[in-house]
């Protein structure tokens, strides 16, 4: 019930005083209400939760992240040379 | 970057439980709030990532089982009603309450509808005035905004025709009450990084002070995860309790705050029944007054009582991270997602379905 997941802004509108976007998850789009990310904006990434925009990503943190992630990753595998992780 | 499939990457993943081992000197005990981590942990077969003596045990965050039998049977009660569309999320339709389900209420001609979102609910109250709609309102803090907003826009609607049957709970004093318990072995906690992502970090650091505990806010995906363990047993093999966010894309210290404010002009705190655990202070969310005419309580005057629970489902200490789901002597066998006996055998996010989906060997062997 708590899951929320990312997707990206194509279009972000006001009705009737509320804010809502179409919202892409992969190959679906769905409407979700951007009134609790008033700070996001088309092409953002937003974590979704029961339609609702619950945060926007923060792209630099996570870009961040992934990075030191990634080199880890990568000296795990010139530790260990003969595993076979390929990366997906 | 989609934050998605960067975060399953298996590499990493593989890494991060090297690292885990190559920190881990001594026994620990930690807790994943979230059922929705414990799906994830169990998906991934993450637990058989780690040393042995790293123990990842199963936090009561899974609204769906922690909703009262009581909550489920007042929805039946109402579904029946002629007059009544009963609206809910999915999860909560095979979830057993004292004598049925609303799945069974359904298949006896109950007008239940499932909804992805509480704004579905309103959108049918609009369109059906000749009938009462009732939104079968659960959650934890990630899903009481949501929620609140329903409420919040039949109010400015001036609908007359919808309310609420609200179940929602808070996750702070959950951990409060495990940390008192005599039966506790948790040492650290992964905090639920949605709930976070609404009401920020301020409440876990409470109790990181009030009980020298380390809490990592964690997310969802396999590294985040292990990220969060290696970032908790590094704090626990140093003596350290500290607050600590793994999940910075999406959980900020001040949380969402337009989220917070609709919450509490809709919601106050109360007093709650978690099933299987009891009743809990302060643990709850209630309709304020102003918010009285949506209470489904007041509207249908559905009254108190109580209920027992099935004596054979052991679900209290599953809840409570006392017990593996595989512990119980009906688990698999007279308890599956078909046929449950209790609430965590159900839902995406119960523990037992997670051992059951995923973990069916360590019954048949």
């Amino acid at each position: 019930m708590c899951l929320a997941i990312p997707g990206k802004i194509l279009e972000a509108q006001e009705n009737d005083g509320l804010r809502v976007g179409r919202v892409q998850f992969g190959g679906v789009v769905r409407q979700v209400s951007l009134d609790f990310v008033p700070e996001a904006a088309v092409g953002d990434y937003v974590m979704v939760h029961v339609g609702f925009a619950i945060s926007k990503v923060d792209a630099v943190e996570a870009e961040r992240t992934y990075q030191l992630l990634q080199e880890m990753g990568t000296l795990v595998d010139e530790l260990n040379p003969g595993d076979d992780h390929p990366p997906k | 970057m989609k934050y998605l499939d960067e975060y399953r990457d298996e590499r990493i993943a593989r890494g991060l439980a090297e690292q885990v081992a190559a920190v881990t000197t001594k026994p620990w005990v930690l807790m994943e709030i979230c059922g929705g981590q414990t799906h994830t942990l169990m998906r991934y077969g993450i637990d058989e990532l780690l040393p042995r003596g790293l123990e990842l045990v199963h936090g009561p965050g899974c609204p769906v089982c922690v909703t009262p039998l009581e909550t489920i049977d007042k929805a039946i009660q109402l579904a029946l009603r002629p007059d009544v569309i009963l609206v809910s999320y999915g999860d909560m339709l095979r979830v057993p309450g004292s004598s049925s389900d609303l799945f069974r209420a359904k298949a006896q001609g109950a007008d239940v509808r499932l909804a992805y979102s509480p704004t579905e609910a309103v959108k049918i109250a609009r369109s059906n005035p000749d009938r009462q709609v009732v939104f079968l309102a659960i959650g934890f803090e990630t899903t009481a905004p949501a929620n609140a907003m329903a409420a919040w826009q039949a109010k400015r609607e001036g609908l007359t025709n919808f309310s609420m049957l609200v179940s929602h709970v808070l996750v702070p004093p959950a951990i409060r009450a495990l940390m008192v318990s005599e039966s506790n072995r948790v040492q650290g906690f992964i905090a639920p990084g949605h709930v976070c992502t609404v009401m920020g970090c301020g409440e876990y650091e409470d109790l990181v002070r009030d009980f020298r505990v380390p809490i990592v806010v964690g997310g969802f995906e396999p590294v985040d995860l292990l990220e969060a363990i290696l970032m908790l047993v590094k704090q626990l093999e140093a003596g350290e309790a500290k607050l600590e966010n793994q999940y910075v894309r999406s959980v900020s210290y001040q949380g969402n705050v337009p989220a917070q404010q609709i919450m509490k002009e809709v919601f106050e705190v109360a007093d709650q029944k978690w099933r299987g655990i009891g009743a809990i202070p302060r643990s709850g969310l209630r309709l304020r007054e102003e918010f009285g005419n949506f209470d489904a309580n007041r509207v249908f005057d559905l009254g108190e009582f109580t209920v027992e629970e099935p004596a054979e489902c052991i679900s209290a200490q599953v809840l409570q991270g006392l017990k593996k789901p595989t512990e119980c002597p009906v688990f698999g066998m007279r308890c599956t997602p078909e046929n449950p006996l209790g609430a965590p055998m159900v839902s995406s996010e119960g523990a037992c379905a997670a051992y059951y989906q995923y973990r069916r060997h360590a019954v048949v062997s």
